[in-house]
């Protein structure tokens, strides 16, 4: 049970073992990286495949039917099961660290979580060997979907709700761990810009996946259990799904990119060498934006017909989240303004980030104009505008936060000649990529259009755009050659890799022991590892509290047997429209699993255990030599 | 820890927050029900743009579909269950167990009463031929209360297993927090029900 074995050589199915039952966050986090990478990767060659069909006017590389299939799928893989784990894969291995805690509130429903959306995620992948993957859209909207024939949104429905469920639980998780388990001293003001916006943002989960389950729900009970939210001849309504999916939907926006923010605002200080600017105003903005973006999500429906007063108060009201985004970028940039900068990859991607992020924002102000929209609706200009806030934005974070994190959670360091080759393909490719659709979607060229007809001046631009995304795969492809070299390489067995760590997460040496800081370390003021190193204290940090045991929680089976319980039940569910006569007692059976798991969580004692001092010595002493964490 | 023998002068003032993991709990089950609000909130504002929406010609109208005397003893069972179940908790804050147990034993016997009745009386609308697929309405009516539903049971089956499992156990600072978190839960659906009372009964006869 103890992590002190996992130094020592462990065979291949009890270290499978372990990491099936870890509660462990760094353990946890690692799993949502390989997770997330693995859904990107394929979300990305959907893409790739996507901009070869449309490389040339006329192309046939794939049918009309399966683009459909591959641009819903894109988007939808992209941001629920590739973003959202890649972030949190961030977030479970780095907030514990920064507010010096042991491990996360409910480390049980940790592991649930993360089961919950791996599961769903796979789920939801099947569709593409049982019958036709979704189809209308990663918006889904009822009037395209309800009707879709086959099974594919049944998959997506089923998938994307079982996903959901993990989200949600970890949301729950992540809010609890930082409002009690913060170290003392550790103020919700001196709590490092990622803590803040993983706060934040997971507040924006708890308000935004309920309206996404009952949507999903609606989905589901109509398409597969005769019920009428969405049928008009039977009195429902096709707009409410399209409220309630983008009530979810623009907040998910949010969700997205405030942990992204929050990893440049940790980056950027780094690299810069100096404090972050106005760090005050930069959580006033971060809660000023969770706070508006559940305030704009009519924004995506102008074109639906909501009538005049609606269209200008949700347009106001879009303009106004510029504001406080406008204020954290110029943070940044006075950060950045006379520091001492050192230009290392991680820094490389915060200073791209900076003008891709204010482009993509710059358009949706465009867009935010209700009569302007009714031009750009549905082209490629609002491809080009949400790829540039997303790409622009989050996956340029995911990637500086790998390089930046990686001696954290790996005890490795990602190689940084190779690391520049990524940033420069990716970052111009990118661009190459992006910034032409705008001028694509105001020639009037539709967004989801499987071919065009040559000759409308469009030709030349797409083919343009198609080698930019080339160039983004070869520099992902240059990235996964730097992972695979960095496993290969000596372990870094250092602490503060990039020499001016400023948060409590670079006061520990790597590799981080199970139960993190051996002592609770005491927060003197913000920043605390940079204070520490100031007053020149030689061991990290000040201890809070005397060396003693340790309380730890055990491992545990039960989220994947919870979860399976699930996966089983939605295949019942799933072909229950076909009339096959096992499609209830998979349903009942399925769930019997996850309910009995829950009830054998909630009749046994998990008290958990305890590490003693002289186990603690012996663990820093087989990590670290002798002296321990000096 | 967890084996210290406690007695009613040693018992602390607020059990459900005395160790980290009962503060844990206490927050968490508060943000939880955060989110639940908003899943019933996204409900009810479906429930209300369906209402009386239905095929052509649709025979049933919330006006003449619901009956208050039914729903005013439903509401009064929960309400008072909310009530029984406070009665839980003031003896659980002075260390007296058995009244934890009996409390909440009668609170989960006014659930079932509750539960019965709701079972009664969407039984009764299916037989008049209002079913969960008739209509619009129908498919939003039965998703409101029923979502309800579905929490009474799972509240229900929350404590009896709290009930059960602790039997033996006794009162100690692992478990009590676990019957504050069930209690609020309790209370929780307690509040819906307020709500779906006023907006599906009050609102319906109304017309």
């Amino acid at each position: 049970m103890s992590s002190v074995a996992v130094a020592n050589k462990k065979g291949f199915g009890a270290t499978l073992w372990d990491y099936l039952t870890t509660v462990d966050h760094k353990k946890l986090g690692v799993m949502y990286l390989l997770a997330g990478t693995l859904f990107f990767a394929i979300a990305g060659l959907e893409a790739l495949f996507m901009r070869i069909q449309l490389m040339f006017p006329n192309n046939d590389f794939v049918s009309a039917g399966t683009f459909n299939e591959l641009l819903t799928m894109h988007g939808t893989t992209m941001l629920f099961l590739a973003a959202t784990p890649l972030l949190f894969g961030f977030m479970n291995a780095v907030v514990p660290l920064q507010i010096g805690a042991r491990d996360v509130a409910f480390p049980f429903l940790n592991s649930l979580g993360f089961w919950l959306f791996f599961l769903g995620a796979i789920f939801l992948h099947l569709s593409f060997f049982l019958g036709g993957a979704p189809d209308a859209g990663w918006t889904s909207y009822a009037s395209l979907s309800l009707y879709s024939p086959g099974h594919g949104i049944d998959f997506y429905v089923l998938g994307l709700q079982i996903s959901g469920a993990g989200t949600l639980i970890s949301g729950i998780n992540f809010i609890v761990t930082i409002i009690t388990m913060r170290a003392p001293g550790m103020t919700f003001m001196r709590m490092p810009l990622f803590t803040w916006t993983t706060l934040i943002t997971s507040a924006l989960i708890l308000f935004a996946f309920p309206p996404l389950t009952v949507a999903l729900f609606f989905m589901l009970v109509d398409r597969m259990f005769g019920a009428n939210f969405f049928d008009h001849i039977n009195g429902g309504n096709t707009i409410i799904w399209e409220h309630l999916f983008w009530i979810f939907g623009h907040p998910e926006v949010y969700i997205l990119v405030l942990p992204a923010f929050g990893l440049f605002s940790e980056i950027i200080p780094v690299f810069a060498r100096k404090r972050l600017f106005g760090y005050s105003s930069m959580v006033f903005a971060t809660i000023l934006i969770g706070f508006l973006g559940f305030m704009v999500w009519a924004h995506h429906m102008f074109t639906t017909g909501l009538g005049p007063t609606a269209n200008a108060i949700f347009a106001v009201s879009t303009m106004a989240i510029a504001v406080p985004t406008g204020m954290k970028v110029f943070n940044w940039i006075l950060t950045i303004w006379g520091g001492s900068i050192k230009v290392t990859v991680p820094m490389l991607y915060a200073l791209g980030f900076i003008p891709s992020f204010v482009a993509g924002g710059v358009t949706g102000v465009m867009q935010a104009t209700a009569p302007l929209d009714y031009q750009l609706h549905d082209s490629y200009f609002i491809v080009a505008h949400f790829h540039y806030v997303i790409v622009g934005g989050i996956v340029l974070a995911i990637f500086g936060s790998m390089h930046f994190y990686w001696p954290i959670m790996f005890n490795r360091a990602l190689n940084e000649t190779l690391g520049k080759w990524t940033f420069w393909f990716f970052f111009i490719g990118f661009h190459l990529t992006f910034f032409i659709q705008h001028f694509l979607g105001l020639m009037g060229m539709p967004r989801r259009v499987f071919t065009y007809q040559a000759d409308q001046g469009w030709d030349l631009f797409n083919f343009i755009s198609s080698i930019g995304a080339i160039m983004m795969a070869i520099g992902v492809l240059i990235l996964v050659f730097n992972i695979i070299i960095s496993a290969k390489s000596k372990p870094l067995n250092c602490r503060d890799y990039w020499g001016d760590g400023r948060s409590l997460e670079w006061a520990l040496k790597t590799p981080v022991p199970f139960y993190n800081f051996k002592q609770t370390p005491l927060v003197r003021g913000y920043d605390p590892y940079w204070l520490e190193k100031h007053e020149g204290n030689e061991e990290g940090m000040t201890y809070a509290e005397p060396l003693g045991d340790i309380h730890m929680p055990n491992n545990s089976v039960l989220p994947l047997v919870m979860s399976i319980g699930l996966f089983v039940a939605a295949f019942g569910a799933l072909y229950h429209p076909d009339g096959v006569a096992w499609s209830i007692p998979v349903i009942i059976i399925g769930l019997a699993i996850t309910v009995g798991a829950m009830i054998v969580r909630s009749l046994k004692d998990d008290l958990g255990f305890h590490v003693h001092v002289e186990e603690i010595v012996a663990t820093e002493e087989q990590l670290y030599g002798k002296g321990g964490n000096k | 820890m967890e084996e210290t023998k406690f007695t009613p002068q040693t018992w602390p003032d607020k059990p459900e927050q005395a160790t980290p993991e009962a503060k844990n709990k206490f927050v968490g089950i508060w943000i939880f029900i955060c989110s639940d609000i908003t899943l019933f909130a996204s409900v009810f504002a479906t429930y209300l743009s369906l209402k009386d929406k239905g095929p052509a010609g649709m025979e049933f109208s919330a006006a003449e579909l619901f009956e208050l005397p039914l729903a005013f003893v439903m509401t009064m069972l929960l309400l008072t269950s909310s009530l029984t179940s406070v009665y839980a908790m003031y003896h659980m804050k002075n260390y007296n167990f058995k009244g934890v147990q009996i409390w909440m034993t009668i609170t989960v016997l006014l659930g079932l009463g509750f539960l019965a009745l709701e079972i009664y009386e969407f039984y009764h609308y299916v037989h008049i031929g209002f079913g969960y697929t008739q209509s619009a309405f129908s498919s939003a009516f039965f998703t409101l209360v029923g979502t309800h539903g579905l929490h009474v049971v799972v509240g229900l089956v929350w404590i009896v297993c709290l009930i059960v499992r602790n039997a033996k156990r006794g009162l100690n600072l692992y478990n009590a927090p676990k019957y504050y978190a069930a209690s609020i839960f309790w209370h929780f659906i307690d509040v819906v029900w307020v709500f779906i009372f006023t907006v599906v009964y009050l609102m319906g006869v109304l017309g």
